[in-house]
């Protein structure tokens, strides 16, 4: 009801959608939104009768609890000696660490000239500015290797246990597997209205962490792990058939394998030419450039990368079980 | 330097990068880069033991450019290359063993994930031999337990992917409590290089100071070590995790990833703590007790098992007992004892295994005793190397057991304390070990019927048959030939200390 423009076209105007809108006369996400009412889940009567009726014949039968005084006697016996255990457990170890060191002297056995060395030199001998990436990825670089075979491990054995294999229908096409579409609208106008703006943001975020990793706090394993993150808001938001453009089982293993592979062949020619006492010709450059530190820049590109591609392959695992 | 002695470091990179690159090959040329690489990887080990043998001391090799308590360093001496060495042999007889079972019962697609965790398990397991750090070896912990799971559960029954849930719960207690032991022993001593750290230890005895909390980290290494490697009261993971996993699984599993935990219980014994100081912990008595309960309690449930590959996991919990009996006599012998039955444990019981799978193939693929009736016959391969594998595990001339059993008397007739105990349990164990084989043994050679008429049926394939010809020499040899084998035992703990 304005006074100043007609009708019609005040019904045009911002203001006028927002009036309705407190007013309660409209919703702006209906037909936008796919919305469902959550239906309960109900189970049918017969089955929950059925269930009693097996765990009842189980108790009965297998166990036959009401008589079985050795099994309630064990059972009675294995609680009190859980927590004794426990009990005993927590007493020992709080007793240990009361006589440990005690935390901030001077003269604790960790102040010694390791770490002394990694504070004092380890910007000249690495080029990083970060010591914390200086120490995993050059002066413990193995280690690091080790730990990001153990992702690549963990990774092999939940595509062994989840992955799922593609079915094929009778005209032999390959089905999909449609099942995790059941429980969640199919577009969330809000969720891909958020995840357009934040995805690009939170990615390349994820990567400037990994780039600055010699130079600010944050490395491979964080900066991977947001990327990752990115991935599986897009992922959520849009769907697999989007999502699928993008990011492949293709895809996952050569990211992978080249970056497991680099990591392999840099750090060996390191490790070789310094066990041999070889000049490694790798330039460390000026400490706070952003090429600098020898391989670390190449080493936390190649942690990232893996980190990222675990992380988006177990959530798609876990929810899907392919990509 | 000698170019030797960059072995170890080629040893474990080699089967890394051999688990990446397995990612993205063909199953076929999964399996035979998997091949070559453990061929490969045994060549230089035999090699370095060769060199090492020669040169008779052990050698520290720097990982990158910067020297020990800084960077990493892995160690070579005669123990650790022998070990890989047999870890060598022992793997690729079981993946060739094991390989047509893996065609069976492994889904196709998933036949290159296999190869992947088999090339990382080969990895790990020469790190845990190689390194000279605890911190590379608990990484490296990790790495074998995630491996191993997915070697339970790569073949998909219900069975299995309970078993290895079962060994996860269990492994990841006992890797929680390693790591927690090691977090404490670094905040005592402030390093994580073995040799460093054992001159802190001994420091700190020296002045009696921490005596405590270094005693509580005794107990934690000690004890999460045990539960990975099955000891008596924590094995309740073990005979679904052996008995239903892939044959090649169970054969490697039994004989090489607990072994690993096992060696590197042993290094940190006498390259951490110190073998007197170790020696004067009480745990050590706890590490005895349950080694004796261990013999005896896994031969009475293997005896009480009706599923053959059930009674041979079982059987493994009594000859864990053994090696932890050696390590807990406390004396330079019993461990040399310990270290030897490793050998002939691991030889043998990825033996048995295997040809427990060739049996339960004629017998329509049942694993009850009943059904087993006359497999002998069937398969007479499979029943002779069965055979050869029981005689070994009762402890008969000509094969390794023997060997150890002897070793194991007398080094208790040696140690005053606790000679009576472990000769007693010893005996007792033997008695009940042969009740259990040569049970087993009898009822393959039972003749049932018209005999031969189901085996017409049953092809032997020459794979099979050479692995476990290949598996009986190895067995001959350490019985027969022992005291080379022994005397490489003493020189390489020598070395470590």
């Amino acid at each position: 009801m304005s006074k100043l423009k007609p009708q019609k076209e005040y019904e045009k105007t911002r203001s006028f959608r927002f009036q309705r809108w407190l007013g309660g006369s409209r919703d702006p996400y209906v037909g936008q939104v796919e919305m469902q009412p959550q239906t309960p889940v109900e189970l049918p009567e017969l089955t929950i009768r059925e269930r009693l009726r097996d765990s009842q014949a189980v108790r009965d039968k297998v166990y036959d609890i009401e008589n079985n005084k050795k099994l309630n006697l064990f059972r009675r016996i294995y609680v009190l000696a859980a927590i004794v255990y426990c009990a005993g457990l927590a007493v020992i170890l709080l007793a240990m660490v009361a006589s440990l060191p005690p935390t901030g002297e001077a003269n604790r056995p960790v102040n010694n000239e390791v770490s002394a060395r990694y504070i004092e030199n380890g910007l000249q001998e690495t080029g990083a500015v970060n010591i914390v990436t200086g120490m995993i990825l050059d002066y413990r670089a193995f280690d690091t290797f080790g730990e990001s075979n153990v992702l690549f491990a963990a990774t092999t054995t939940v595509l062994i246990l989840l992955h799922m294999k593609k079915k094929k229908n009778k005209e032999g096409k390959v089905e999909e597997i449609e099942s995790d579409r059941l429980l969640e609208p199919k577009q969330d106008a809000i969720l891909q209205a958020s995840a357009t703006v934040l995805v690009p943001i939170i990615i390349l975020f994820g990567i400037y962490v990994i780039l600055n990793g010699h130079l600010s706090p944050g490395g491979g394993f964080s900066g991977g792990a947001i990327i990752g993150a990115g991935l599986i808001l897009y992922l959520s938001a849009f769907g697999f058939e989007k999502a699928k453009k993008l990011f492949t089982e293709k895809l996952y293993k050569g990211v992978s394998f080249a970056a497991l592979t680099t990591y392999c062949l840099a750090k060996s020619y390191s490790f070789f030419t310094g066990a041999n006492h070889l000049e490694s010709h790798i330039p460390l450059g000026t400490p706070g450039a952003i090429l600098s530190s020898g391989l670390i820049l190449l080493l936390n590109i190649c942690v990232g990368m893996v980190v990222a591609c675990t992380m988006y392959t177990f959530y798609v695992m876990f929810r899907k079980g392919d990509f | 330097m000698d170019f030797i002695r960059n072995f170890p470091f080629f040893s474990i990179m080699l089967s890394m990068f051999a688990g990446i690159v397995s990612s993205v090959l063909s199953p076929r040329a999964a399996k035979w880069v998997n091949r070559a690489v453990i061929t490969v990887v045994g060549v230089l080990s035999l090699i370095l033991l060769g060199y090492l043998s020669g040169t008779g001391e052990s050698y520290v090799y720097m990982m990158g450019h910067f020297p020990a308590p800084w960077g990493n360093e892995i160690r070579a001496g005669v123990l650790e290359a022998g070990m890989a060495l047999f870890f060598c042999i022992i793997m690729l007889l079981s993946m060739l063993g094991g390989a047509h079972k893996l065609l069976e019962e492994v889904a196709e697609e998933k036949q290159n994930l296999y190869y992947i965790l088999v090339n990382l398990l080969l990895s790990s397991l020469l790190a845990l031999v190689y390194t000279n750090d605890i911190f590379t070896a608990y990484v490296f912990v990790e790495i074998n337990t995630i491996t191993a799971c997915g070697l339970i559960m790569i073949r998909e029954t219900g069975r299995t992917i309970e078993a290895a849930v079962r060994y996860m719960i269990m492994s990841l207690l006992g890797s929680g409590l390693l790591l927690l032991g090691l977090c404490v022993l670094y905040d005592l001593t402030g390093h994580l290089l073995m040799s460093n750290m054992r001159e802190q230890v001994a420091y700190l005895v020296a002045g009696n100071r921490y005596a405590m909390p270094l005693l509580v980290t005794i107990g934690l290494i000690s004890l999460g070590l045990a539960i990975k490697s099955a000891l008596f009261p924590f094995h309740a993971w073990l005979p679904d995790a052996y008995g239903y996993s892939t044959a090649s699984s169970a054969a490697m599993l039994s004989s090489l990833v607990s072994k690993g935990y096992i060696f590197l219980l042993i290094k940190l014994i006498y390259r951490v703590f110190g073998f007197e100081v170790f020696h004067d912990s009480h745990i050590i008595n706890v590490l005895f007790v349950f080694g004796l309960m261990g013999m005896i309690f896994g031969s009475i449930s293997a005896i009480r098992e009706n599923d053959i590959k059930r009674m041979v996991a079982f059987s493994s919990v009594a000859q864990i007992g053994y090696i932890f009996m050696g390590i807990g006599m406390g004396t330079q012998a019993a461990m040399v004892a310990g270290v030897f039955h490793i050998l002939s444990h691991a030889a043998t019981k990825s033996l048995l295994f295997i040809a427990a799978t060739g049996l339960t193939e004629v017998s329509g693929g049942s694993r009850k005793f009943e059904d087993l009736t006359g497999a002998g016959f069937k398969n007479p391969c499979a029943g002779i190397a069965f055979t050869a594998g029981a005689l070994s595990m009762v402890g008969v001339p000509l094969f390794s057991g023997f060997i150890s059993k002897l070793l194991f008397s007398q080094a208790a007739v040696q140690n005053s304390g606790k000679m009576l105990p472990a000769l007693i349990v010893l005996g007792i164990s033997t008695i009940l070990n042969a009740i259990y084989f040569m049970k087993t043994v009898i009822r393959l050679y039972t003749p049932v019927g018209a005999a031969g008429e189901d085996g017409k049926t049953f092809v032997n394939r020459k794979l099979y048959v050479v692995t476990l010809i290949g598996f009986i020499i190895l067995n001959v040899v350490l019985g027969v030939n022992s005291q080379p084998i022994v005397d490489m035992i003493w020189q390489g703990l020598g070395m470590f200390a």
